[in-house]
């Protein structure tokens, strides 16, 4: 069955700069997915609520602010603790290589740096998100 | 334990992806609202309408927090338009609805309209079921921002509320406008903004000259969502409102109106999926495109032969 994939796009932090957040948004809005955006100033608990209520395929964090790796691994540790560990936590922002992989060990998706074309953002969504739906969702008959 | 059990205990996951399911899987919708109606038709039902920017979400936010102070469970529906380009949609309402994010008994769950016309998504009213039969006690749905268009929220909703603005227009925009139709209440949003006294009396005197025979006059309030003033009126009117519809049928009534309407839907829905899953189907519309395009048939006569064939 095809549907459309979900993403929510929120932006934790205390600092204003949505713009690059707005731009994934909309870019992935363009690429036929449907985009739960939830803005400025969210904490991780307030993230995965979101995510759990609705039932996303995708969590994309912009972090500006220098806090990826308390921020990441929170919102990450909080989705499994939820139950929705499923869901793939990917995102972008000003992330040094060795802090990238250091996150994906832990179980982070692929973070993209300033520059990145959207259409690689959007291919590794779908990508990610095809692989993901055929192992999960078997588990939960109604 | 299934999926239903979980959602039966309060799992708000479990009911996170019921909702998927109910809008995106035929057969498990099938399967899911066999179980889920029946349990369902005590909620208080309240639809949110008007023009894109009005306030509608804000407004639904501040209610939510009535409604909890009063000890009620929540669920709201926030509808945002598709793209009919591309297939997406941008989900924004959400963004202006997380007063009470971390309370358990608020559920809220954003939908793109998939294109259907009439500000609603089509799973909606499966969506509001699934949302009762989790325990919510009042469900509260926002449409798409609409303006004069036909609205299937009057369907859906017990309590209909248009919220505008004192930008929405004249009277006489007010007047021909479906959206006056459908209100039970009115609510001037930004009533800081200029002009907000004189378009509310203005929406008063049109309403007054509307022939009324349902005995209920939609009383016109002021309010601003932002600043959090004029709300606990807007509440009070939403208990007026019902407590009206209580007395003698009319709320028994309104509910044989919405179920007419269920059934008309679903009726479509059926036609339709059982001409289009006919293995037939695509040859035959091949065939007669070719025979419409060259102004041999009617669209009309195309889509009776269709039917006949596919019966």
């Amino acid at each position: 069955m095809e549907r459309n994939i979900r993403v929510l796009v929120a932006k934790p932090g205390l600092d204003g700069h949505d713009r690059g957040a707005k731009v994934v948004a909309s870019a992935l809005r363009d690429a036929g997915m449907e985009v739960i955006y939830t803005g400025l100033r969210q904490t991780p608990e307030m993230i995965v609520e979101a995510a759990v209520q609705e039932d996303v395929d995708v969590v994309a964090l912009s972090i500006l602010s220098g806090a990826h790796m308390t921020l990441f691994p929170r919102v990450l540790r909080l989705l499994r603790e939820h139950g929705a560990g499923h869901m793939l936590l990917t995102g972008g922002g000003v992330i040094s290589k060795t802090d990238m992989e250091t996150l994906a060990a832990e179980g982070v998706g692929r973070l993209f740096g300033p520059g990145t074309p959207t259409r690689d953002i959007i291919a590794y969504i779908r990508e990610e998100v095809a692989k993901r739906r055929t192992t999960q969702e078997t588990l939960d008959d109604v | 334990m299934t999926l239903l059990d979980r959602l039966f205990n309060g799992d708000r996951l479990a009911l996170a992806r019921v909702i998927t399911w109910l809008e995106n899987d035929p057969d498990r919708r099938e399967r899911l609202m066999s179980v889920l109606f029946s349990r369902t038709g005590k909620a208080r039902r309240i639809g949110v309408t008007g023009p894109p920017g009005a306030g509608k979400s804000t407004l639904i936010d501040r209610l939510i927090v009535r409604f909890r102070l009063q000890g009620f469970t929540v669920g709201a529906v926030a509808v945002d338009p598709t793209s009919p380009f591309t297939g997406g949609a941008l989900l924004g309402d959400r963004l202006r609805m997380q007063s009470l994010w971390s309370d358990p008994d608020v559920f809220i769950r954003s939908l793109a309209d998939r294109n259907h016309a009439g500000g609603l998504s089509p799973a909606t009213a499966d969506v509001m079921t699934a949302l009762e039969a989790a325990g919510k006690q009042v469900i509260l749905v926002e449409t798409v921002g609409v303006g004069q268009t036909t609205l299937d929220i009057a369907d859906l909703a017990d309590t209909t509320m248009v919220v505008l603005t004192p930008e929405s227009g004249d009277s006489v925009q007010a007047m021909k406008a479906g959206l006056m139709e459908v209100a039970d209440i009115l609510v001037v949003n930004k009533d800081d903004r200029t002009g907000a006294s004189h378009f509310a009396s203005e929406l008063r005197n049109v309403l007054e000259m509307r022939h009324n025979e349902s005995g209920w006059r939609p009383p016109v309030l002021r309010a601003s969502a932002r600043d959090d003033t004029g709300i606990e009126a807007v509440y009070e009117q939403l208990n007026t409102h019902l407590a009206f519809l209580s007395q003698s049928d009319r709320l028994y009534q309104r509910r044989l109106r919405q179920s007419r309407a269920a059934i008309t839907r679903a009726l479509s829905e059926e036609m339709r999926r059982k001409v289009v899953s006919h293995p037939d189907y695509d040859t035959l519309i091949d065939g007669l495109c070719v025979s419409v395009a060259r102004r041999e048939k009617t669209p009309q006569d195309a889509a009776r032969t269709v039917m006949a064939r596919t019966a």
